[in-house]
């Protein structure tokens, strides 16, 4: 393994987080918060660290597939372990374990939150949480690869290995070009969310740090009843840009280079926009008589589906208080996800379409044993290899579900809580139902299942592997 | 630029390898997506998989703001066709390798009807760069562009050289030969000569001529050339075939040794000044019968490398003769070149760097006039290909009566795949293309070369 090589991606990743700490501490000076000054302290240890990484230039720049998935993984606990300190220090998260959680909750975009009075936190700190899920969103390495020549050209595996989705295609020759173009398009999005929500009158702070939180399907709430309280209209911008941050990015860039009949055609996005169509019917229907007005409760409900299919977690209404069906169809909504290619975590609905198709063929070749038929998905043939890989990440997917949800239920709470809480770790949505509904929070659990949940949502804003692949002896081998 | 490389075959792979090491855009398609995912993951490309020329593919891979197409696939019609298909679509230059001796013999017609820029034969230009080796000894170097239609033929003047201290326009008279002195190296400089200059002791001269004029030449001024006048050819395959015609034309007695019958009569209607044997050149005693030990360049052309190499070991330890091997393989390479056996000739790496050598030659020429910019003498001087137009003011006149501007030279006009060496008395027509060798740099268009 190249150590030397993987050390100066870290050493990097330290420098651009001390780099994004100047944003809060400009909000820490903007308030007039004295809890800036821990910004700096930690943008000095990031800074220090980061430079002695990259000090020394490794000598052999080709990395290959086990060392980029090692290196994404690595990025992220690093990542969080540093980013974490600022809540340390400032005292506004006293137990480091917390502090942790909540940065691991931020950068992978879950949103799951162990604090019990949100607002209590100073701006910056507030500005902070959110402004990890946006960075989450789209990627770090993505990020630095968009800024650097890391790799020397071959960083496809880097790439790979820290999107969404079963296969990654690019959109132009370049890697590097790629990630800026999908930067420039999330860019965009966030900034025309952001003008939107300021045209409703929502204050500047708040604006950006919704909209940061809606980007990256986050959904880290500034206000400890989220999204509640603000203005219909808000609520509805925000429901519309949470459906558009779950679909595939690369549709936004089909339509940028003007061929729509190829961007529209996607059946994913298709099968994603009527999931949310039917579960909104569905859901609105079985809470008829909650609401006063049936548009009120398609408001709800559409905030509602949006925020967990895409798994961002933002909330308008306690959906804990709803009938069963309809948590029912929210569970299967936040196991299922946004699309590939999104900021949205969970199972990825392509996924969903390989292997429902991979089922359908199945059938066919009990009726008919001699059928020959191949799955194909928009007119394109799915390779073996990616069939045979979405299986075997379901299977990873369930059994990492039932290992966690073992461990945690040490804890002795009820079953929904357990179960919820580990289907909204690894799928990246943030709150569950009973203890750890929209209205609770995750502090109630042992440092252990907290640890537990930690590596879940890594695992899952990773795609399972990387996280996995640490934890086999043979990856660490001579 | 933008670069589509259709077939992602041994070729294919090295061309992608150094473009996008050039940090050109590379797409590259291929119908099996095992080699596919290989390019993407070992180079910062894109990959298609799918039919070359099916529009749909070569849309998917951006054949509409692509700069250039290049099809490297194992068959020469799905090649054209690509070309064809990518011409109408996208409008981009094209490439294409195409390596069946019919077709060959009509290069000149497919290129000019079906716009390509360039075709490539890889049996053929491993053929004629065998012939170069054979022809001059090491003390001249051959520089060459235009895709190998230019020859650039660089040697050192000596004192006991009969042409040190004559005038370049006395040239013509004192040798009786038709060359061109195209440039001249004296003191690290480059100088583009004019009629007056006189070459001294220690310059190097640049000379364009022709293949039987080169010979000529070196022999009337005294510099000995060392030319092979027996060559002996192992394996009948396509490359012997056109060595051995190269290498008649040029009057070095050819001798082919072939194993099968029925090739052995084929060869022997094409080839009727070379000797066709039919036997097993692995057999020592036919090659010692055949004259291994009086000839004086051993090449050996079988389809196994390793054969190739054994019997250019075997000669080595017969035979002082000149060895050239073929090796299809470029994987050990190093290793090979290790073992001393003189030359060794790369097909594929022949065939991708031609290919390489156009593209480069290409992108130096963005934004002007200029079909290809070649860099030549160390990057000291540039070459330019230019296309004549109807409304060129440089049309119909005799080159002497055009005001040229200094240190620039019209050293080559191509008249419908008709090379012609230009003098004084000579005019460019529309429809020509014409290479000028020159030390001035940012020519953008024909009419520049005036003064």
């Amino acid at each position: 393994m190249n150590y030397k090589f993987i050390k100066c991606i870290i050493g990097w990743i330290l420098i651009f987080e001390a780099c994004f700490m100047v944003l809060p501490l400009a909000v820490a000076l903007i308030y007039r918060e004295k809890e800036g000054v821990w910004f700096v302290v930690s943008m000095a240890i990031c800074a220090a660290i980061g430079g002695l990484c990259i000090l020394k230039k490794p000598e052999r720049k080709s990395i290959f597939a086990k060392d980029s998935l090692v290196a994404v993984a690595l990025s992220w606990i690093v990542l969080s372990l540093f980013g974490a300190l600022p809540f340390v220090f400032s005292g506004s998260i006293p137990s480091y374990i917390d502090a942790l959680f909540e940065m691991i909750s931020g950068f992978t975009t879950t949103g799951a939150s162990i604090l019990s009075d949100v607002e209590s936190l100073p701006r910056c700190m507030l500005f902070w949480r959110s402004f990890s899920h946006w960075i989450g969103g789209m990627g770090v390495l993505v990020f630095v690869m968009a800024i650097l020549p890391l790799a020397g050209g071959n960083n496809m595996y880097l790439m790979k290995a820290e999107s969404p989705g079963p296969s990654v295609s690019k959109l132009v020759p370049k890697v590097r070009q790629t990630a800026m173009i999908l930067y420039g398009i999330y860019i965009f999005l966030t900034l025309l969310q952001i003008v939107l929500l300021l045209i409703g009158r929502m204050p500047v702070f708040d604006a950006i740090c919704t909209a940061f939180g809606t980007a990256g399907t986050g959904g880290f709430g500034i206000k400890n009843t989220s999204l509640s309280g603000y203005s219909s209209y808000i609520q509805i911008v925000t429901t519309v840009f949470m459906i558009a941050f779950g679909i595939n990015f690369n549709v936004y860039f089909l339509i940028l280079m003007k061929k729509y009949s190829q961007a529209f055609r996607s059946s994913e996005v298709k099968v994603y926009l009527s999931v949310i169509l039917v579960s909104i019917l569905l859901i609105v229907w079985d809470t008829r008589v909650m609401f006063g007005s049936l548009a009120d409760g398609f408001k709800h409900v559409s905030f509602q589906v949006a925020s967990i299919i895409t798994t961002t977690g933002f909330s308008t209404v306690d959906f804990n208080m709803w009938p069963e069906f309809s948590k029912t169809v929210l569970l299967a909504l936040l196991m299922m996800g946004a699309c590939a290619g999104s900021t949205g975590g969970g199972i990825k609905v392509s996924r969903i379409i390989i292997l429902v198709k991979y089922v359908l063929r199945e059938f066919q070749t009990l009726v008919h044993p001699r059928s020959v038929k191949k799955v194909s998905v928009d007119g394109r043939m799915v390779e073996h290899e990616v069939v045979r890989s979405t299986n075997v990440f379901l299977i990873v997917y369930v059994l990492l579900f039932a290992i966690s949800l073992l461990i945690v239920s040490l804890n002795e709470y009820d079953f929904t809580t357990n179960f919820t809480a580990v289907a909204t770790t690894i799928g990246n949505v943030g709150p569950g139902f009973s203890n750890v509904g929209p209205a609770s929070n995750f502090s109630f659990f042992s440092p252990l299942s907290k640890c537990v949940l930690m590596f879940d949502m890594l695992a899952g804003r990773l795609e399972l592997f990387p996280m996995l692949i640490m934890l086999l002896p043979s990856t660490w081998k001579k | 630029m933008k670069i589509i490389i259709v077939g992602c075959g041994k070729v294919g792979m090295n061309i992608t390898e150094q473009l996008s090491a050039e940090e050109h855009d590379v797409v590259v398609i291929d119908e099996n997506s095992e080699k596919v995912k290989a390019a993407s993951n070992s180079f910062d490309v894109m990959g298609v998989v799918g039919n070359g020329a099916s529009y749909n593919v070569q849309s998917e891979a951006g054949v509409e703001s692509a700069d250039i197409l290049i099809a490297v696939t194992a068959s020469d019609e799905l090649n054209l066709l690509c070309c064809l298909i990518a011409k109408k679509a996208g409008n981009c230059r094209t490439i294409a390798r195409v390596r069946n001796p019919v077709y060959s013999k009509e290069v000149n017609f497919i290129k000019e009807e079906l716009g390509l820029s360039m075709i490539i034969n890889p049996e053929y230009a491993a053929a004629t760069e065998i012939a170069r080796i054979l022809r001059f000894p090491s003390a001249i170097k051959i520089d060459t562009f235009a895709r190998g239609r230019v020859e650039l033929l660089k040697f050192k003047v000596s004192g006991s050289l009969k042409i040190c201290g004559c005038m370049l326009m006395d040239i013509k008279n004192r040798f009786k030969t038709d060359v061109l002195v195209c440039a001249v190296e004296r003191d690290k400089e480059v100088i583009i000569p004019g009629g007056n200059f006189v070459i001294r002791e220690n310059d190097i001269v640049s000379i364009i001529t022709s293949h039987k004029g080169a010979a000529e030449f070196f022999r009337r001024i005294g510099l000995e050339t060392h030319q092979v006048h027996k060559a002996m050819l192992v394996g009948g395959g396509k490359i012997a075939f056109y060595l051995a015609k190269q290498l008649t034309e040029m009057g070095i007695d050819v001798r082919i040794i072939e194993l099968n019958r029925k090739r052995c009569e084929e060869l022997c209607e094409e080839l009727p000044k070379a000797v066709v044997i039919n036997g097993d050149a692995t057999n020592q005693e036919l090659l010692v019968e055949e004259g291994l030990l009086s000839t004086e360049a051993f090449v050996t052309l079988t389809n196994y490398d390793e054969e190739n190499i054994l019997l250019a070991l075997y000669a080595k330890s017969k035979t002082d003769a000149k060895l050239i091997a073929k090796v299809n393989r470029l994987t050990f390479d190093e290793v090979i070149n290790n073992m001393d056996l003189g030359s060794i000739v790369y097909p594929k790496f022949i065939t991708s760097n031609s290919i390489l050598q156009y593209v480069r030659a290409m992108s130096n020429s963005i934004g002007s006039n200029v079909t290809t910019l070649y860099k030549i003498l160390d990057n000291k001087a540039e070459a330019l290909e230019f296309t004549v137009t109807e409304s060129a003011p440089v049309i119909g006149v005799p080159l002497q009566k055009l005001n040229l501007k200094d240190h620039l030279l019209v050293c080559c006009i191509n008249r419908n795949g008709k090379i012609i060496t230009p003098n004084g008395q000579d005019m460019i027509k529309a429809g020509d293309t014409v290479i000028i060798v020159t030390t001035n740099r940012g020519l953008k268009d024909i009419k520049d070369i005036l003064k």
